[in-house]
């Protein structure tokens, strides 16, 4: 235990790098800034590291798991008798596994950021929102209970909009980042409720469930309920469908910013979170995770067709990011029990995947930002023939690529290929969706490395004052990182990985099931062969042919299936025009305009017997005498009755 | 004289004081230093309160004390405070404290504006500290009439309307709250006015029914309470700086406080009973708040249906009738009180260097202003309950607490009121998208200046406040959930 | 001895004089004069019921004298007012009489 009681420290330094810049960023020079950015990271990732080595070598419990450690764990506020709101610090196999990723891929990024940003205004702003994210994000994978998840979910949702709209003049970053800000919080509504539930027939937030197993038994179809609404918050984090739109947008951001957040960290925050949940998932909601995995594979599948005619490399890199973790969330779906060795293994492929991924993905986004950085655009059609002039780039690059094709000896391969068994496990139709997914991804893979580097040669454009403008390797800050994660890549598929982490946390040993890669390896073998064949070349025959022979079904992916043409529709037709003005327009014209008239009333009546007072103390004698009169004849009648006139 | 008297007494020397200041610099020395020494009684009192609970000190309200006014009616000028009115009087000083800030520049007659303006805190720091119906009732009468002037005077747009019927409106509603609170009266027995004595003692079922409507609607009024909220936007927009900010971060509070401490405390049974038609209006306050800031153009009045939202989750969570709910409504309050004032300040600071509110017209003040702009971005985050404020512990401490209350009923209008938080986050961000980023498009603005040393101070207190308790809230919560406890133990013990 | 229903006839015909005078006149000195016709038939019938109905006391007789004493208050007060109404208005007619109200 004693060799953890440093772990607070993984995210108070990020915590205090974010004060320190945030408050006082100004004081300091940018580069100044940046290095005490990056100096901090790297103590968070020595520490994050330690942690790691201490925890994945201490020994194992009798029952061949890796025991459970919370260092630390204090109420931070009572809800209720039972409930609380603690803060705390889990460590166990996955939390473990994401420290490493998340400081490993914020580290790259914030050396790489030294270079790529250079000279933008707000550098400082820049790292200061860094370190917010990652101490976010590093909060969110430690958290001892669903509802510090939550708390630091909303900062992850938040310091991603930052980071979007760090080009805060850029009308479409704005747009972007309020978009992508909104639609993860439309979702995280439905992980609020969902948490409202669970606390409440559960009786506590935490997630050592074992101590509440009585309780969640007796709380029946609410924990399904509970869950299925967690799972929406985590698809909205995810970009799942229907909440995939947000992602491709969020690309407006710097690029390192796209590496650590929209591809390697906190999109997969929703995969973690049914990870961290899993033991309720197939215990007590199995329909539950199964759905969450249909879900995952349409999205795989819808993604990766769109990202087979996106043009923006950005773009093509966030819908490969949504249909990998399409991937991620089938392999939690397909699982049926927690034994890796009969139907479990989903768990465990779907980590490894999350943990190649990030750092693929990561080198994907970070060699598409020197790629940016050196043409200044992100369109296909601004670049091509830029091998011979970024060739570490162009190498990083194509390994990334192979790996997400699932080629072996890259790690992708090894992650992918459990996560197929283990489709293949639960229904062969879904294993041949998903191997045929996995063909597409290396087929669109291949479509933009080549629209990068080769297909024609670079057309060398005249650059301000008649300067040649030459496209040129990346300084050695930005190479380093994308060196870096390619050793990881080529590397990381022969780590024991399921020695560390698996579905119920015994040892499992990682098998290749030959029939599986064989397949899977062939599938995208034949994905990069027909994209060598449309794309290698500068002449697009092919390509063109298909673009005019599939026009409607080119079109409709070009746009995305029209997604965001609906959400717009919501949004702005049905929220604003139908309820919002409406709401505006009646309280203006109705509840406000009957106070109104309620006034207007009173003065009305008051104008009207506003005479009676003239101040004639004359007439008032008058009608004074005539009250008198009035009064005494009726006393009259009272006392003595009508006859008395008589 | 008790020690809370001081509350009243500060503001009263400040009356004094300004009037015997002869030049804006006196003047500002007069307010500067009352403004301080309520801060300093207020953390005092806090401390003091601490320590006596602590102590061991169980007693539901401490440092009490009853000095008779009018024995015919049994009127006491009846004091003590609990957890609650604790932290209210701490919203209050840091309120007071800022707005003196906030109107700094104040020019036209600023003696008589800062008259009425100690006028105004000496109500509403009176009201929390009493005890004793009657008493409650002046402070809240002394709090609303200087209002009028302020608005009708200092106020800018359609002021002597707005004016009008912010007063007009509060004084209907005061109108009820006499009637309910003569009625709670006789119906205990008319032998006291003391809160905690009433307490006690039991009023007729059929009275209950008759005068909790009318009391909770005479308070609600003032935590604009649908359909009777429309005189807060229009108020709001016309009010200067200070007044809103101590319009809607203290005296709309007065009514939820109200609402919560005479109206269902005293009158337990038929707030059972009738809480489901309040719950109704309130859930729909909560999201016709928020749906109607959506789109509006005027920097106040998104602020101002904004509040109605938020002002509406605190009865809201009251009308729940749970311990943590209650708990959470308070601190909303407080959260609220503090965001609000903070948007009001920097709304304020705004308008005074571009002379518009108009949302539509204002456009990259980041570029310009990034002091002010990089304050409203925050306070926007707070307002939407981003963790690390103190809006996200009070809605999830609500929502939590509201979840408790297990009925198919109050579980519906719950999640009706959790998607407010969604729809707060669409119009917050609209407006942040649109008036702090983006670039400058009036040449105009281009040489506006930043925030000068008084308004920094002001924003500087209040993000630390929203801050502070949005990181640190367990303090809080728990003297307030120890002071919200008996009221929760007479609901459900009736 | 003339019976008592002479008197009251004289002083209820003086009662409605002076009523009707009050309502209709609108010069202050002739409304002044109402008044005084009024309070003398109020004098009368105290004086007559006095001394009809109980001729051993004297307290109608007092209020009577003490009456009349007040109505030379009153008249010496009102007259003095209706001098000063004619000095600041030149004219004493009631309806002239308005400027408080503005």
């Amino acid at each position: 235990m004693e060799q953890y009681s440093i772990t607070p420290l993984i995210i108070l330094l990020p915590l205090a790098a974010f004060l320190l810049l945030g408050l006082f960023g100004n004081r300091f020079k940018p580069l100044t800034a940046g290095i005490i950015a990056t100096l901090e990271m790297t103590a968070t990732t020595v520490i994050a590291y330690f942690t790691a080595f201490s925890y994945f070598t201490s020994d194992r419990l009798p029952d061949g798991t890796f025991a459970t450690f919370t260092p630390f764990d204090y109420v931070w506020l009572p809800l209720g008798e039972k409930l609380t709101f603690n803060m705390g610090i889990l460590l166990d196999p996955i939390s473990v596994m994401m420290l490493i990723v998340i400081t490993t891929v914020s580290l790259m990024v914030h050396i790489y950021s030294l270079g790529y940003m250079k000279g933008e205004k707000g550098f400082q702003r820049y790292f200061a929102f860094l370190s917010l994210f990652t101490m976010s994000m590093l909060g969110l994978v430690v958290a001892t209970n669903i509802f510090q998840m939550y708390l630091f979910w909303e900062l992850v949702g938040v310091s991603s909009y930052l980071l979007i709209g760090f080009y805060y003049t850029k009308p479409s970053a704005i747009a972007a980042s309020k978009k992508a800000f909104i639609v993860t919080r439309f979702a995280d509504l439905g992980f609020l409720i969902g948490i409202l539930v669970y606390g409440y027939y559960v009786g506590s937030y935490s997630f050592e469930y074992s101590a509440h197993l009585k309780a969640i038994a007796t709380a029946g179809t609410m924990i399904p309920l509970a869950l299925g609404l967690m799972i929406i918050g985590g698809a909205g984090k995810s970009a799942m469908f229907p909440f995939h739109l947000w992602l491709p947008d969020a690309m407006e951001g710097p690029t390192p910013v796209s590496a650590l957040i929209h591809a390697a960290t906190m999109v997969v925050a929703g995969v973690y979170l049914i990870a961290r949940l899993f033991p309720l998932f197939v215990g007590f909601a199995p329909d539950v995770l199964h759905l969450a995995g249909y879900v995952g594979a349409f999205t795989a599948l819808f993604a990766a067709v769109i990202a087979c005619v996106q043009t923006d490399i950005k773009r093509v890199l966030a819908f490969s990011t949504i249909s990998q973790i399409g991937f991620m969330i089938v392999a939690l779906g397909v699982s049926t029990s927690a034994d890796p060795h009969h139907g479990g293994l989903g768990y465990m492929a779907s980590m490894f995947h999350l943990f190649t991924h990030a750092m693929f993905k990561a080198l994907l986004f970070l060699g598409a930002g020197a790629v940016i950085h050196a043409v200044h655009s992100n369109e296909m059609k601004d670049m091509g023939g830029l091998w011979k002039y970024m060739p570490l780039t162009h190498i990083t690059f194509l390994v990334a690529c192979l790996a997400i094709a699932g080629i072996p000896p890259f790690s992708g391969f090894f992650s992918k290929d459990e996560i197929l068994a283990a489709t293949f496990m639960f229904s062969p139709t879904m294993g041949y969706l998903m191997t045929f997914i996995a063909g597409l991804t290396a087929f669109y893979m291949f479509r933009l490395y080549y629209n990068i580097f080769w297909a024609k040669p670079y057309e060398v454009k005249s650059g301000h004052g008649g300067h040649a403008h030459k496209p040129h390797e990346a300084p050695a800050v930005m190479t380093f990182p994308l060196l870096f994660l390619a050793a990881v890549t080529c590397v990381a598929g022969f780590i024991p990985f399921g020695n560390f982490v698996s579905s119920n946390g015994e040892a499992y040993h990682i098998h290749i099931d030959k029939q599986v890669a064989v397949t899977s390896v062939v599938v995208a073998l034949v994905g990069i062969g027909i994209a060598t064949l449309m794309y290698r070349g500068a002449s697009r025959k092919v390509a063109d042919g298909l673009e005019r022979g599939f026009g409607f079904l080119y079109r409709a992916a070009v746009h995305r299936f029209y997604i965001d043409e609906i959400y717009q529709f919501v949004t702005h037709k049905i929220i604003f025009a139908l309820i919002s003005k409406p709401i505006a327009w009646f309280d203006r014209h109705v509840v406000d305009a009957f106070f109104d008239r309620l006034a207007w009333l009173a003065h009305v009546t008051a104008t009207k017997i506003k005479g009676l007072q003239g101040g004639n103390v004359q007439s008032y004698a008058v009608v004074f005498l005539w009250g008198i009169l009035a009064i005494m004849v009726a006393l009259l009648f009272i006392t003595f009755g009508v006859f008395w006139l008589m | 004289m008790n020690f809370l008297s001081i509350f009243v007494l500060i503001p009263s020397l400040m009356l004094l004081g300004l009037w015997a200041a002869r030049n804006i610099k006196q003047i500002r020395a007069v307010m500067v230093t009352g403004a301080s020494m309520l801060m300093i009684a207020a953390v005092a009192l806090a401390y003091l309160y601490v320590r006596a609970r602590a102590a061991g000190d169980t007693s539901q309200m401490l440092f009490t004390s009853s000095v008779e006014w009018y024995k015919p009616l049994n009127i006491c000028y009846a004091v003590g405070v609990d957890g609650i009115s604790v932290v209210m009087l701490l919203l209050s000083a840091v309120i007071v404290f800022t707005g003196v800030f906030a109107s700094w520049k104040m020019k036209l007659q600023t003696k008589e504006f800062f008259l009425w303006f100690s006028l105004l805190s000496m109500g509403v720091l009176g009201f929390f500290i009493s005890i004793d119906l009657f008493t409650m009732f002046m402070f809240y009468e002394i709090a609303l009439i200087p209002m009028y002037l302020l608005i009708g005077i200092w106020g800018t747009g359609r002021k002597e309307y707005s004016a009008m019927k912010l007063t007009l409106m509060l004084m209907g509603a005061s109108a009820f709250l006499l009637m309910g609170i003569l009625g709670i009266f006789f119906g205990a027995g008319g032998t006291t006015m003391n809160i905690l004595e009433i307490a006690k003692l039991h009023i007729p079922i059929d009275l209950q029914r008759i005068f909790f409507p009318i009391t909770f609607l005479g308070f609600g009024v003032l935590g604009a309470l649908f359909p009777f909220h429309t005189w807060s936007p229009d108020g709001h927009a016309s009010a200067p700086t200070a007044v809103s900010m101590l319009h809607a971060g203290v005296l709309m509070k007065l009514g939820g406080y109200g609402c919560f401490r005479v109206a269902m405390y005293l009158m337990p049974e038929a707030a059972t009973e009738l809480s489901w038609i309040f719950l109704i209006l309130t859930g729909i306050s909560v999201v016709y708040g928020a749906f109607s800031a959506c789109v509006q153009t005027d920097l106040k009045y998104i602020n101002a249906y904004s509040s109605v939202s938020h002002c509406g989750l605190v009865l809201f969570a009251i009308l729940m009738m749970t311990h943590t709910a209650s708990t959470g409504a308070v601190l909303q309050m407080l959260s609220h009180g503090l965001i609000t004032a903070l948007f009001f300040a920097l709304i304020g600071m705004i308008y005074g260097r571009t002379h518009t509110r108009d949302v539509r017209e204002l456009r990259g003040l980041m570029k310009v202003m990034p002091f002010l702009s990089v304050g409203y971005v925050v306070a926007g985050f707070a307002n939407l309950g981003l963790p690390g404020f103190s809006g996200f512990v009070a809605e999830m401490k609500i929502f939590v607490g509201s979840f408790e209350n297990a009925e198919t009923f109050n579980r519906v209008w719950t999640i009706i009121a959790t998607t407010s938080i969604v729809i707060t986050a669409v119009y917050i961000l609209r407006l942040v998208g649109r008036i702090i980023y983006g670039e400058v498009e009036n040449k105009k603005y281009l040489s506006l200046t930043d925030a000068t040393w008084d308004e920094r101070l002001c924003v500087i207190v209040l993000v630390a406040a929203v801050a502070g308790l949005g990181c640190f809230p367990l303090w809080f919560s728990n003297i307030i959930d120890e002071s919200t406890l008996p009221v929760i133990t007479q609901l459900m013990n009736h | 001895m003339v019976p008592m229903q002479y008197y009251l006839l004289v002083s209820t015909f003086m009662l409605f004089v002076g009523v009707f005078g009050f309502f209709t006149r609108r010069n202050l000195l002739t409304i002044l004069i109402s008044v005084e016709l009024v309070l003398n038939a109020v004098d009368i019938n105290f004086a007559v019921f006095n001394r009809y109905l109980y001729p051993e006391q004297l307290e109608g007789m007092f209020f009577s004298v003490f009456s009349i004493g007040l109505s030379a208050v009153e008249a010496a007060v009102a007259i003095a007012i209706i001098i000063v109404v004619y000095r600041n208005l030149e004219n004493i007619r009631v309806s002239s009489l308005n400027k408080l109200k503005d």
